[in-house]
């Protein structure tokens, strides 16, 4: 355990200590929280030797500098973002070593949208209804609640140190890949409310990421506006169509405010409204996401429960050949 | 020796602070250090996109309202 080991220089643009997440509390709209891109997260921890879900930060689009005060092995998974160390540059999906005195900063983000900076021992925070992740609109959790400002001072935890220089295998990175991206969605929840022929639409639209997405949902805005299927609205939902009843609103559910912009919930998304939602973006795509730049273009893909399973099924078998690849 | 601005962060670009304003800046016009020349809307926040070097605008490479990517030349100055 290394107390004070990191010195916050530069914040970067909103980094904050993320793990798996926070399960369990959402009945009590305490959202999971945790890493956009739980994939990375889990293999840049696993490359510096800590469990896959130990806590490390999240750089959005912009990486911090961060003055390191203790010997540490780090390395940097998802967005393509460069890590420079003392200025000289590392490579993403790789073990480096940074010393005591040593300064992480990052090149300007290539592509993706999220770099997950492991460090050996995992950063320390209090561990909060069962999690380290920070979820900034509760001020719960993470370094104070909060995105990390310049002059923090983060401890790193107990863990033996990965060498340096283990390196991870173009085909075992994960990532949105070419546009338009394909999400794959299972329809349902208020499916039926809308007609079959907007239903098709939405799925051969080409959307486009808006830029105000975020951790707590992805807007998408250019395909087509719904249209529903005719009905009294019930009681106690809004007046306009994409209104319903008050209900409970699934992790990935695809919500269509007055039916013109989707928006995915995500990991910092609220527990339920009266939004109506088409469908459910798959587990194993939710990590897809959070490596979405704005302004991409990205199609919604059917599947059905089966095809689901599978890729969830294809992407765990994934994480499992990282662990054996560094085992 | 001509430098270029490029943008720090994705986004959408705004040349201006506001619909009705009039641009940061235009192309001939002197900047200096800490000059803020356009702004970056991401994730719900404009971000000011500042000047690093201080010389006079030849050209700007995106229009109000582009879509950037980060490391993308926004002007060159002279």
């Amino acid at each position: 355990m290394a107390v004070d080991a990191i010195e916050v220089v530069k914040p970067g643009l909103a980094t904050t200590v993320q793990d798996l997440g926070r399960p369990g509390f959402y009945h009590l709209g305490i959202p999971l929280s945790g890493a956009m891109d739980q994939f990375a997260l889990a293999a840049a921890n696993m490359l510096v030797g800590n469990e896959p879900g130990a806590a490390g930060l999240e750089a959005v689009f912009m990486g911090p500098e961060l003055l390191f005060r203790a010997d540490a092995t780090v390395a940097v998974c998802g967005a393509e973002l460069p890590p420079k160390v003392d200025g000289a540059p590392m490579e993403t999906w790789t073990s480096f070593a940074v010393k005591a005195g040593q300064v992480l900063s990052f090149d300007y983000l290539k592509a993706g949208a999220r770099g997950y900076i492991a460090v050996s021992g995992g950063i320390d925070v209090p561990v909060v209804l069962g999690s380290r992740s920070t979820y900034p609109l509760g001020g719960l959790g993470g370094f104070e609640g909060r995105a990390l400002a310049a002059g923090d001072k983060l401890s790193t935890g107990v863990g033996a140190a990965a060498r340096a220089g283990r390196k991870l295998p173009a085909e075992l990175w994960r990532g949105p890949g070419a546009a338009p991206v394909e999400l794959r969605m299972l329809p349902g929840l208020y499916w039926h409310r809308v007609t079959e022929a907007s239903g098709a639409r939405f799925l051969s639209d080409t959307w486009k990421v808006a830029p105000e997405a975020d951790r707590i949902g992805y807007r998408f805005r250019g395909g087509s506006p719904l249209e529903y299927v005719p009905r009294e609205q019930p009681f106690g939902a809004g007046s306009d169509p994409s209104n319903i009843v008050d209900a409970c609103y699934p992790y990935g559910s695809i919500q269509v405010p007055g039916g013109t912009e989707p928006i995915v919930l995500h990991r910092d998304a609220v527990s339920g409204g009266g939004y109506m939602m088409v469908g459910t973006v798959i587990s194993a795509d939710m990590d897809l996401i959070g490596q979405l730049q704005p302004h991409m273009p990205v199609k919604f893909v059917e599947v059905d429960m089966a095809g689901a399973l599978a890729a969830r099924k294809a992407r765990a078998d994934m994480l499992g050949r990282v662990a054996a690849h560094l085992a | 020796m001509s430098e270029q601005i490029v943008a720090p962060l994705p986004g959408t670009f705004y040349r201006k602070p506001a619909p009705d304003a009039a641009p940061f800046k235009s192309e001939g016009d002197d900047v200096a250090v800490g000059d803020v020349i356009g702004l970056i809307e991401v994730m719900k926040n404009f971000h000011e996109v500042k000047a690093e070097k201080a010389g006079k605008i030849t050209a700007f490479h995106l229009e109000n309202e582009d879509a950037v990517m980060a490391g993308q030349p926004i002007a060159t100055l002279d």
